[in-house]
């Protein structure tokens, strides 16, 4: 490329030295709930190739996935699906340049928070 | 002499280097999984712990196989790109494009194995 020139150019303040706010927290927490969900495709997907294989590899998919710990990840990823799925339709609102007044972008914060704290309880009760 | 003016050169050549493309991909799919999340969430959610007739049967109506498919494909495909963009923020170089492809090749064989375990199921 042509004369790019790229000197030592100052760089601006980095992230450590922001206090942590709710506007933050919540993207960060977008990113983490989205790749964290990996771990329950995938074992979602196990469960689906050992239904599909024999009753007995089913039986030990099953057993996996319903102990203590699979509980815990599948609750724990229900949680982070409904948390990133409300995030997302927050992102799709702030697309159209609508909601970014941060008076507004906090409570859509809150109200990704305690809405997918909410789905989450509600969907254990249904199923 | 430089034959390129600094728009010439600058025009198409975003930090994506391919416009908006992935973003709108992005948006396309996650308006698709929020009409299957849901829909995947109450079918497959019930099924889990299931006696493993019950599952066979269930996931061999039409219905619940076909949102378990669609969110295998496009669930996995919107995990693909995003982690991409989350690989494109922390990893740079040749590493940034081994682990890109790697995450690629992993989104694909998952959505594939249970495309054809629900076909399997199902069919």
């Amino acid at each position: 490329m042509a004369d790019v020139n790229r000197g030592d150019r100052p760089l601006s303040p980095h992230l450590s030295i922001y206090r942590p706010q709710l506007t933050s927290i919540t993207s960060i927490l977008t990113r983490i709930t989205g790749n964290a969900l990996l771990l329950a495709a995938l074992l979602t997907v196990w469960w689906f190739l050992a239904a599909a294989t024999s009753p007995e590899y089913f039986a030990t998919a099953d057993a996996v996935i319903t102990s203590f710990l699979g509980d815990l990840v599948m609750f724990a990823s229900l949680w982070a699906l409904w948390y990133h799925t409300l995030a997302g339709i927050r992102h799709l609102i702030w697309d159209n340049a609508m909601g970014l007044e941060l008076p507004i972008a906090e409570k859509l914060g809150w109200a990704v928070v305690a809405g997918s704290a909410l789905l989450t309880i509600v969907t254990v009760i249904i199923i | 002499m430089r034959y390129l003016t600094d728009r010439k050169r600058a025009v198409g050549m975003g930090s994506a280097k391919s416009g908006v493309h992935h973003f709108w991909t992005m948006k396309v799919q996650s308006v698709a999984l929020l009409i299957l999340i849901p829909l995947f969430v109450f079918t497959y959610g019930p099924m889990l712990g299931a006696p493993h007739d019950a599952v066979l049967d269930y996931f061999s109506r039409p219905f619940p196989a076909i949102v378990a498919a669609l969110t295998m494909i496009v669930g996995f495909k919107h995990f693909a790109d995003g982690a991409q963009v989350l690989i494109e923020d922390y990893v740079h170089g040749t590493a940034q494009k081994v682990v890109i492809i790697l995450v690629t090749c992993l989104s694909y064989a998952a959505m594939v194995t249970g495309l054809f375990a629900i076909a399997r199921i199902a069919l």
